[in-house]
């Protein structure tokens, strides 16, 4: 399969025949002309109007064929019910957040709501400023879902409808969900939120099952951090580790032992958490998080300057 | 002793026959209010499924409130019917006979209630039936689910097992009421003729039916206490909690008992059935809960509080002496060190008005008391609230969520009443049947072979 690592089109060569175009340019990359391929893959922008640039495409009957970018940039892989259940074959996605180097800027924040469409009010990923006790010094803390191995949200949840996958991601699934709020309840880390009203909709149509939508807000319904599955599935870094400039946030998969951060450095996972001394939110709750932690030391920035809020204080 | 006199039997049981389909004036009343409350409730509902639980002050730390708070209050009280007819069985006191049905009925009502907060609490209602189509068994609320379920069947059969040989009573004795319902009563008597053989089957099946559903009543109030016990959070995170919940519901049921039957005892010309030994006995009953319930709540709160181990302490701090100190106070003397002390007295307890005194500070207790085991620890999470939106960090319930909770109460309160209407509220044939046996006094009754002057129902 030419497909490389981080495509799923091969296991999703069935069950889209209702869309001619579609399927011929699954054929298309089938048919392993690895350029087709790639702009296929790594290309996001959905843009409607013709980029000029030409691919060659190779269609199911073995035809080459001339076609505008754009059109294979529209393509995406067909994805069933069942594969989003699944999660993506042979990962185990890991994140390790060094908050030493984390200066509270919040660019994360804003990256993941531009990402999933949230309104500002809503912040799947929250930098909060921590100080352990009145004598040691303040950091800031950066906590996205956990993405527990032994999660409490999914265990109570009476319609499965929050689940684990075997890549790791606990993801919602926002068709199923009865908003009983039990999940919220459950997870210790106070990462879920729910729709209390009705949330803006963006101008955006997605074919995905609801548990890999981009935007995942439904009134009266749960949501959280996703992990960003719908970007892992074309091998690309969630929202929050492209958007920290700080090489703070680093994303990958465990099985490969490799993470990258937003300056596309990659190193060894067991390395860096060895040397960092890495450790985990809470671990005595035996939640098993695959959020990793490198702690606070060597800043490089003047943590005197962080200011604790009053616990429970509103803006 | 001896058979009673069919004169005199036949006169008791007009006597109780009295009440149903009768109308009282205060009564009409009540249940004209208590409908109208009904109504403003179902508004606020409406509004509420059109425009989402926005509408509440719910948000995602204190993301639930009122609503599971009442509804652990109503599978609370539903107990009552499992202490009635099952505990006082056991332990064989036959002054529970004149009570059996009101404790049924308070049973059906608040299990019914109890179903339909969760109902009134869930984001997509109209997901319901995935609880069916999708439903995962490890999770508590499938649990509590079932629980209710099969509680309510239960308690719809223990109430109705009873009301056979009445309706019998009835479709006998009333010939003169409309053809329906004297069709209805023959079709529910099921042909009950009041011989030995049907007398016994009918027994055993009350006996089988008692063995069964304690065991079901103990779990459905359980579970409910699960749904918060399995969570990590501090302060809900206990084992005390299933004993704690289900001692706690015995009391405000029993509360809620002696308030029943001190309004039915003038309201429907009950003195002779509903006597001062009930609430003595009763009384009783409840100082011993209370009591074991104070002992619960400091061993729930005490233990650690001699901890103060860092996340218990800020939910404790604020209980203690925080924004929830005056009602946390309210609940461990007004509703419990006070009660104990008038309870304590027999000259207290044998005063119909300290009873029911002590019983309204008891179940205001336990009400504020269900408010404070939600909220107060979802003030509180493991990870500090910070950069909370106007409104988040607080919880102040909004008009339309009083409005659904004092609709959900006073429903409960009307459907008690509907339930009283149609039947007589003392089971006539058990109580006749008994004071053959063993005489007035065991049963509480009084008065009732010997004075025959037969109160008229003047309202
Ligand atoms: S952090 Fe919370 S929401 Fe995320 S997996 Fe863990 S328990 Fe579930
Ligand atoms: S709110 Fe939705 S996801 Fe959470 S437990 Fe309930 S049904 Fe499951």
């Amino acid at each position: 399969m030419a497909c490389g690592d981080n495509c799923t089109c091969s296991q999703n060569n069935s069950g889209n025949q209702d869309n001619s175009r579609r399927d011929f340019l699954l054929k298309g990359l089938m048919g392993g002309i690895g350029v087709a391929f790639l702009s296929g893959c790594s290309s996001n922008d959905n843009t409607k109007q013709e980029s000029g640039v030409k691919v060659n495409v190779l269609t199911h009957d073995g035809k080459l064929v001339t076609i505008d970018k754009s059109q294979v940039a529209n393509f995406k892989p067909h994805i069933s019910e069942e594969d989003v259940r699944k999660g993506i074959p042979g990962k185990k996605f890991v994140m390790v957040i060094d908050l030493a180097k984390c200066d509270g800027c919040g660019k994360c924040t804003k990256a993941c709501n531009k990402m999933h469409y949230l309104p500002s009010n809503k912040e799947w990923i929250e930098v909060l400023e921590m100080q352990d006790s009145p004598e040691v010094s303040p950091y800031y803390f950066v906590k996205p879902c956990m993405h527990c191995d032994n999660p409490p949200c999914t265990k109570v949840c009476p319609v499965d409808a929050t689940f684990k996958r075997e890549d790791g991601i606990v993801a919602i699934d926002t068709d199923r969900c009865i908003g009983c709020r039990f999940c919220m309840a459950a997870c210790p880390y106070s990462v879920r939120l729910f729709n209390w009203t009705e949330p803006v909709k963006p101008n955006i149509i997605e074919t995905t099952p609801a548990a890999e939508n981009v935007f995942q807000s439904k009134k009266g319904c749960v949501e959280k951090c996703d992990f960003c599955p719908h970007m892992a599935r074309e091998g690309k870094l969630p929202a929050c580790v492209t958007g920290c400039p700080m090489n703070a946030i680093w994303f990958g998969d465990a099985n490969e032992d490799a993470v990258t951060c937003y300056d596309g450095t990659t190193t060894k996972l067991s390395q860096l958490l060895e040397d960092g001394g890495a450790y985990r939110f809470m671990e005595e709750l035996g939640t098993e998080p695959r959020v990793y932690y490198l702690p606070p030391v060597n800043r490089t920035y003047d943590a005197k300057e962080i200011k604790i809020e009053k616990e429970g204080s509103e803006k | 002793m001896e058979k009673l006199n069919p004169e005199i039997r036949n006169q008791i049981e007009n006597e109780l026959l009295g009440t149903v389909g009768r109308r009282y004036r205060q009564e009409t009343f009540w249940v004209i209010f208590l409908g109208v409350i009904c109504i403003g409730g179902t508004v606020a509902w409406i509004i509420q499924l059109r425009k989402g639980l926005g509408v509440t002050a719910m948000r995602d730390y204190v993301s639930w409130g009122l609503y599971i708070s009442l509804l652990f209050f109503f599978v609370g009280v539903s107990l009552i019917g499992a202490l009635v007819s099952c505990v006082l069985r056991m332990s064989g006191a036959k002054w529970r006979y004149p009570l059996i049905r009101i404790a049924e009925a308070v049973t059906l009502s608040a299990i019914f209630f109890a179903g339909f907060m969760p109902i009134l609490d869930m984001g997509r209602p109209e997901r319901l039936y995935f609880l069916i189509t999708n439903g995962r068994i490890q999770s508590p609320i499938l649990w509590d689910v079932v629980a209710i379920a099969t509680y309510f069947i239960g308690s719809v059969i223990y109430f109705y097992l009873p009301l056979i040989p009445d309706l019998a009573i009835m479709r006998d004795k009333l010939t003169d009421a409309p053809k329906w319902r004297r069709k209805l009563w023959r079709w529910l008597s099921m042909g009950w003729e009041d011989n030995l053989l049907q007398r016994r089957l009918l027994k055993k099946a009350m006996l089988i039916l008692c063995i069964v559903i304690l065991p079901v009543a103990i779990s459905v109030h359980t579970i409910s206490a699960w749904l918060i016990a399995f969570t990590l959070r501090p302060g809900w995170n206990s084992t005390i909690m299933g004993p704690y919940f289900v001692f706690g519901a015995l009391m405000a049921g029993t509360a809620i008992m002696i308030l029943i039957i001190a309004k039915l005892r003038h309201g429907y010309r009950l003195e002779h059935y509903l006597t001062p030994k009930h609430f003595n006995n009763l009384a009783k009953i409840l100082l011993a809960l209370t009591a074991f319930y104070l002992y619960l709540n400091i061993n729930k709160y005490g233990v650690p509080a001699y901890k103060m181990a860092k996340e218990e302490r800020a939910v404790l701090e604020d209980l203690f002496y925080g924004k929830h100190a005056f009602f946390f106070w309210f609940t461990q003397i007004a509703g419990l060190v006070i009660p104990i002390v008038i309870l304590s007295f027999k000259r207290f307890r044998q005063s119909i008005k300290w009873v029911v005194a002590a019983s309204v500070m008891v179940l205001l207790g336990a009400l504020i008391n269900r408010y404070l085991i939600v909220v107060p620890n979802m003030l509180h999470p493991f990870v500090p609230i910070q950069h909370a939106q106007h409104g988040y960090a607080t919880y102040n319930p909004t008009l339309i969520e009083w409005a659904i909770t004092a609709s959900s109460l006073a429903g409960f309160v009307l459907l008690i009443i509907l339930l009283f209407k149609p039947f007589p509220v003392i089971t006539m044939w058990e109580v006749t049947e008994e004071v053959e046996k063993r005489g007035e006094k065991e049963i509480g009754v009084e008065n009732i072979i010997t004075h025959q002057n037969i109160p008229t129902h003047a309202s």
